[in-house]
């Protein structure tokens, strides 16, 4: 599934589009810790967090994440929003928790 | 293609806005001079989190990365408390971090065994109230 298939399944809300709708992912992964993310995080996965600070924007960049959701109803703050856009770096968020919102995806993939 | 390239960043101390900009930096110019993205991942991975732990323990400091065709070397020096007990920074889940550091998602006390298992080579020197340098080496 793309990225661009993701945002069409309208399952998550998107925050910010970072261009990549073509990219495809891979697996869901589930993490907060941002050292355990930064080294277990496979290129092009989504990502789910409740972590929305710009750290989590400058790990998934390194990491080469295809998307971040963010779960909970946990927001991007100011600053991550900017760095984002900055990085082209595609966010959804969504109120479920972090299994069921991972599980949803992998159900589709 | 080419003999050696350097680079040199400035990591301020305490500034979580711009931490990991200058190892998103150097994974665009690896990225561009098609270093294999596996060297690529493991030079990212490790000089991220020696930049973290500058930001978070030593209010910033200096890192020179210097890119070789077979060898990417990176220095990251700092004028910070230095490393009491390195062995003990060395165990993985070992943490001094504050609780507003941990409240970023950081202070796991994965930083310095992640940067040890995704550098090929990494050297430690520390000195109380001096300052640490770590050397870490990643081969093409």
């Amino acid at each position: 599934m793309t990225v661009k298939e993701l945002t069409e399944k309208n399952i998550f809300t998107l925050v910010n589009d970072g261009g990549n709708s073509d990219t495809v992912i891979t697996k869901p992964f589930a993490c907060d810790l941002l050292s355990f993310a930064m080294s277990k995080a496979s290129a092009d996965c989504a990502w789910f967090t409740v972590m929305g600070n710009i750290n989590t924007i400058a790990v998934s960049v390194l990491a080469d994440c295809a998307c971040i959701i963010l779960c909970e109803g946990a927001e991007l703050d100011e600053p991550a929003t900017v760095k984002a856009q900055q990085q082209n770096v595609t966010v959804y968020k969504t109120d479920e928790p972090v299994f069921e919102a991972a599980l949803r995806l992998y159900n589709l993939l | 293609m080419f003999d050696t390239i350097k680079f040199t960043y400035k990591v301020s101390g305490d500034d979580f806005t711009r931490a990991g900009e200058a190892s998103s930096d150097v994974k665009g110019k690896l990225k561009q001079m098609n270093v294999p993205p596996d060297a690529v991942r493991k030079v990212a991975i490790s000089m991220y989190e020696g930049e973290i732990n500058m930001v978070i323990h030593a209010d910033g400091g200096e890192i020179t990365v210097e890119i070789t065709k077979d060898c990417i070397t990176m220095v990251l020096a700092d004028k910070g408390p230095g490393i009491k007990d390195i062995d003990q920074a060395m165990q993985a889940g070992f943490s001094t971090a504050p609780d507003n550091i941990r409240t970023l998602g950081f202070g796991a006390g994965m930083g310095l065994p992640n940067m040890k298992k995704y550098s090929d080579e990494m050297k430690v020197e520390t000195e109380l109230g001096v300052g640490t340098t770590v050397t870490m080496k990643v081969y093409i």
